[in-house]
């Protein structure tokens, strides 16, 4: 059907999942993340590809920001976020000269700088790419998909927030996925609700229930409701390891159920 | 990055299409074919069109799912309840338009006599239809809600936008630029995550040259309905918008609270300002919502002479 992958950048990495979401804000860079993280305590090697271009947040969500990115026979050398070069990062975030500098891109460019960070970034042997992606349904996700189709990828996390208005979104990127013949290994609600740290009162500030129902009705896998912590908030603007420092914490459980998840996840075909 | 022309010449430039760096780029033969340099037509019959709208107002943010829809509908909202402001309320959020639902409407564009939406999420059949457009097709959707709707004698039409600074954006923008703008609102939430999007935000605004009449912190603080006490659910680790807005010399406009309810309204298609007129949130919008106006009706364009109401 497809032609084979070339022996090219992506041809040492293993799997390559997608997180995306229709809605902006939800959690898709939070989720990322905390998949890579979780990923690494598992002892994988895991890379994250950032596509969005306009709010690139991975770097800074990873103490990455500021970094220089080198060049190599291969093309671009990743960044690598810790020292036992179990993370790599790649994201416009790098080659911006000034962070505040808008990207203010139309979609042929943006497609161009997509197509590279997927064939010219040498990837080396990773257990799994992980892509995340702006909100919406256009160029960028077009072009993802596009030039990741060759190597077959496991499949799309979609995160959602329980409110109906991002329920609404979400299930057009469902549409999307189907359209691009995208596998849903789940959908994700995330901001579940927030236990007050004075008297434990959970109250659902963005609603509730929509992620599930959400997931019935389209008929893919839930994975879990991640509930709101204002330390994951914390440690991702601190770039520290929230799964490491807070396994007491209330988004803990959900957050490892979603890296399960993709760690027994077998691919729907050889790549 | 060959691919991506750093030392593109712009569109505009003698040299679009034909400079070292246009090689490879996918605009290249457009920009060759001169068709980059000639103004858009629909420039001027959009300024045209628009002349009966008194006050626009675009909403922005870098960062998505901050509260910019939210916001536009309850702007909207407030303003309407003066039954003799028309406003007009566009939603040009094409992949993930969320207005209709807000304003409680499945294909009606009046909401009140004097309340008008349009989005494209009324001409979707289902609510799974997936718009899976590229830019151009984004664009041209853009230039029709702007010119070819008729708007009518309106005091305010609210653009709401997608996150980002992209084609939505720039479209906007340019399709505008014949007609005055009266200026940006930018919406964030008080984590470092959405103001180093923020600062993108206001940074496109300076290269545009869109004026920006001030930003809103949005979910600033949680109360909790049981005990009352507060907690901050997105810490302003770097000192929020607040801190912000002092270092950029824009006016803040205020700081609403995460309020659950809103959510809820905005589920079931109601004004948070009628369901919880006296809470924390409903003033602190009605607040923001002054300083709109008082800014409008500051800045009004110099070759109309309209008597302020």
């Amino acid at each position: 059907m497809e032609a084979a992958a070339e022996a090219g950048n992506l041809a040492g990495v293993q799997h390559i999942i997608l997180v995306l979401s229709g809605k902006g804000g939800v959690g898709k860079s939070t989720i990322s993340t905390e998949l890579a993280l979780a990923l690494r305590h598992a002892g994988k090697k895991v890379g994250i590809l950032d596509v969005d271009l306009c709010g690139p947040s991975i770097p800074r969500m990873l103490r990455a920001q500021g970094r220089a990115v080198h060049q190599c026979d291969g093309g671009w050398v990743p960044v690598y976020v810790d020292q036992e070069q179990s993370i790599c990062l790649m994201s416009v975030g790098f080659l911006l000269e000034n962070p505040d500098e808008a990207v203010v891109w139309r979609g042929p460019k943006k497609n161009a700088l997509i197509k590279q960070f997927v064939s010219d970034v040498a990837w080396g042997q990773l257990d799994y790419l992980v892509v995340d992606t702006p909100p919406g349904t256009s160029d960028e996700h077009m072009a993802t998909v596009d030039a990741l189709r060759p190597y077959g990828p496991l499949g799309a996390l979609v995160v959602t927030t329980p409110q109906a208005v991002s329920v609404g979104d979400v299930r057009r990127e469902l549409t999307f996925c189907r359209k691009t013949g995208l596998r849903v290994l789940g959908v994700v609600e995330n901001m579940s609700g927030f236990v007050c740290p004075h008297c434990a009162e959970c109250t659902s500030v963005f609603s509730r229930g929509g992620g599930e129902e959400l997931a019935s009705h389209a008929g893919v896998p839930f994975l879990g409701s991640v509930p709101l912590d204002p330390e994951l908030t914390k440690s991702l603007e601190e770039g520290r390891d929230f799964i490491r420092e807070f396994p007491e914490s209330p988004a803990f459980p959900a957050l490892l159920s979603i890296a399960q998840k993709v760690l027994t996840e077998a691919p729907a075909r050889v790549p | 990055m060959e691919e991506v022309p750093q030392g593109c010449p712009g569109t505009g430039s003698a040299q679009a299409g034909r400079g070292a760096s246009c090689q490879g780029c996918p605009n290249q033969r457009l920009c060759a074919s001169g068709a980059g340099a000639a103004p858009d037509p629909a420039i001027e019959e959009i300024k045209e069109k628009l002349k009966t709208v008194k006050h626009k107002i675009l909403v922005l943010s870098g960062k998505g799912g901050v509260g910019k829809s939210t916001f536009s509908a309850h702007l909207a909202h407030g303003l309407a309840e003066d039954e003799n402001t028309q406003v007009a309320l566009l939603d040009i959020d094409i992949c993930g338009p969320s207005i209709p639902k807000m304003m409680g409407l499945e294909g009606e564009q009046f909401l009140e006599d004097n309340l008008g939406v349009m989005s494209v999420g009324f001409l979707l059949s289902s609510p799974d239809d997936a718009v899976i457009w590229r830019g151009p097709k984004k664009n041209g959707m853009i230039k029709q809600f702007l010119r070819d709707v008729d708007w009518g004698e309106v005091d305010y039409l609210i653009v709401d936008t997608p996150p980002g600074t992209s084609d939505e954006h720039l479209s906007a923008v340019q399709y505008l630029s014949a007609a005055h703008v009266d200026g940006a609102v930018i919406i964030t939430t008080p984590q470092e995550v959405s103001l180093q999007d923020v600062r993108k935000e206001i940074s496109f605004c300076h290269k545009v040259k869109l004026p920006i009449i001030g930003v809103v912190e949005n979910m600033s603080v949680f109360v909790c309905p049981k005990c009352k006490k507060e907690s901050q659910i997105f810490p302003p680790t770097t000192g929020g918008a607040e801190v912000l807005c002092q270092d950029l010399k824009i006016p803040l406009l205020g700081k609403v609270p995460l309020d659950p309810h809103i959510g809820k309204s905005c589920d079931k298609g109601q004004s948070f300002l009628i369901d919880a007129p006296d809470s924390p949130a409903a003033l602190a919008y009605r607040g923001i919502i002054q300083k709109i106006q008082e800014f409008c009706g500051l800045h009004q364009p110099k070759e109309e002479h309209l008597i302020s109401s």
